[in-house]
């Protein structure tokens, strides 16, 4: 019965566009940081030092672990509203995808622990229940919010270092930026060659070698960056343009100075996408509707 | 001598021009490519929604077990969810069958029958204090609970995944292409009880569970 209406509600809203869909049912919250508080329950001190136990495995283990609490979710259950939140937010890392979320709906007095499906195997439903049943229900019957999110965030926390998942990357280098990005060198290489081949022709047949060569070189830069690829790898795929079109026009070494100059600048502002002090989600969580619910 | 090098430069430009408009139509091409792996995207797509029903189908002997302990239970309840789960798991249900309308429709029907069945028995058991107290049946119920979770999670991926295909499949121009192939529409969840749902639930206080509630998913 359910599912029906889900799949009714799903036609609709494809029949209707996005717009329509958000006016109906709870948006999805930017993911602003690990806990997000629209309830204004926790105070900052408490969030913070939520916060901040998350980040610090998140670091050390690696799973990404993101506390929600709304006031309500209504009109969809909270099973609904923390499959769509889990869904958009992907949190989790790229290739491994262990994210969790821990949504509590206050005026509802629900909670919700919906668990990736990498993490299905540490947190399974009936664990995921226990600790609502354990740590949070007790705890969010004596009004002690941040007591109780605080256990349960602990018993994820242990149930999920005894997996032995991988351990986190470090940050920064080219190479691991590039395969976090998970774009086949091989299938990159082809597509330049082809593309700067074709493009790189056309366009000194049109413009001249010069301005030819260097169009497609840019272009071949930029289609690289483009791809998500690291600045070395970009940078070469614009030589290799250059080289290329300078076999049918004139490879000029002034003018590729000028293109690495302005790559150069583009290259170091993409680089620092996952890194600092922000927090962004992996992109990699895939939530298949594990985790249970309870009330309070 | 003036004459041969125009003419090279000038087969070069054509030859180059062919290249361009060779790899913009291997590019984006017929779509020949987009039906592989939107099939593909379908096929796995079926085997989670398979792989969920299955794991429902495999909890419910536990569940049944756990119930049969109730010496006082409704047999009536009981014996629809054995009998509902025999339908459903002697469809062969193999990959192939998002290919063939009707069995799907088979499958649908049998497993909202299990569906609707086993809500009932859940609700049911809600009446018996001594189950409510069995941690273990408490246990399968979670289990349970999350199954049917992980199935609207599997049927609604499913559906979208049939949706993108199915546009693909009558779209222009890339319907040229399924109709070389013989790529046909594939069938998808529907509403099984639509002239059930768009009457208003009878809310009936003589019995413990209104028909809808025990309505098929």
């Amino acid at each position: 019965m359910r599912a029906g209406l889900l799949t009714l509600a799903l036609l609709w809203a494809a029949l209707a566009g996005p717009s329509a869909w958000a006016q109906d049912v709870l948006p999805v919250p930017a993911l602003s940081g690990r806990v997000i508080d629209q309830t204004a329950t926790l105070s900052e001190a408490q969030r913070a030092a939520l916060d901040a136990k998350l980040a610090a495995f998140e670091a050390q283990a690696g799973p990404q672990i993101v506390v929600l609490l709304v006031p309500a979710t209504a009109p969809e259950d909270i099973t609904s509203y923390a499959q769509r939140v889990a869904d958009s937010w992907k949190i989790g890392r790229k290739q491994v995808g262990d994210g969790l979320l821990l949504l509590v709906a206050k005026n509802d007095r629900a909670v919700r622990i919906e668990v990736a499906k990498a993490l299905e195997g540490a947190v399974p439903d009936l664990a995921a229940r226990q600790i609502i049943d354990r740590a949070i229900v007790p705890a969010f019957r004596a009004n002690d919010y941040a007591g109780g999110l605080d256990a349960a965030v602990d018993m994820l926390i242990a149930r999920i270092r005894g997996e032995g998942l991988p351990m986190p990357e470090a940050r920064g280098g080219s190479g691991a930026r590039n395969a976090a990005q998970g774009v086949p060198l091989e299938q990159l290489g082809l597509f330049i060659f082809v593309g700067v081949v074709a493009v790189g022709g056309l366009l000194s047949a049109v413009l001249g070698r010069k301005v030819g060569s260097t169009l497609a070189a840019v272009a071949a830069g930029g289609a690289a960056w483009w791809l998500g690829t690291g600045l070395l790898i970009a940078l070469g795929a614009a030589f290799a343009a250059v080289l290329v079109v300078g076999v049918v026009g004139v490879g000029n070494v002034l003018q590729l100075l000028i293109m690495m100059s302005g790559r150069g600048g583009g290259g170091g502002m993409g680089g620092g996408g996952g890194g600092g002090g922000g927090f962004s989600s992996g992109g990699g969580g895939d939530f298949g509707g594990g985790g249970a619910s309870g009330r309070w | 001598m003036t004459f041969a090098t125009t003419l090279s430069q000038q087969t070069r430009r054509w030859g180059l021009r062919l290249a361009l408009l060779a790899t913009a139509f291997g590019l984006t091409g017929c779509g020949y490519n987009d039906f592989q792996r939107q099939d593909e995207q379908v096929k796995s797509g079926w085997a989670e929604v398979l792989n969920q029903y299955q794991r429902r189908s495999d909890l419910i002997p536990n569940i049944v077990a756990s119930v049969k302990g109730e010496a006082s239970f409704e047999q009536d309840t009981l014996t629809k969810v054995i009998e509902a789960r025999s339908r459903a798991t002697s469809i062969n249900a193999t990959p192939e069958l998002v290919n063939n309308p009707e069995a799907f429709e088979k499958f649908q029907k049998a497993q909202g029958e299990l569906t609707g069945a086993l809500s009932r028995l859940m609700v049911v058991s809600e009446q018996y204090p001594s189950l409510k107290a069995n941690a273990a049946f408490q246990d399968l119920r979670v289990q349970l609970e999350g199954t049917e979770n992980r199935i609207t999670v599997a049927r609604n991926r499913y559906i979208k995944d049939v949706q993108a295909y199915n546009v693909l499949t009558r779209s222009f121009p890339t319907n040229l292409t399924a109709m070389i192939f013989s790529y046909s529409v594939k069938p998808s969840f529907t509403v099984q009880n639509e002239a059930q749902i768009s009457v208003p639930p009878t809310v009936s206080f003589d019995k413990p569970a209104a028909p809808a509630r025990a309505a098929s998913k």
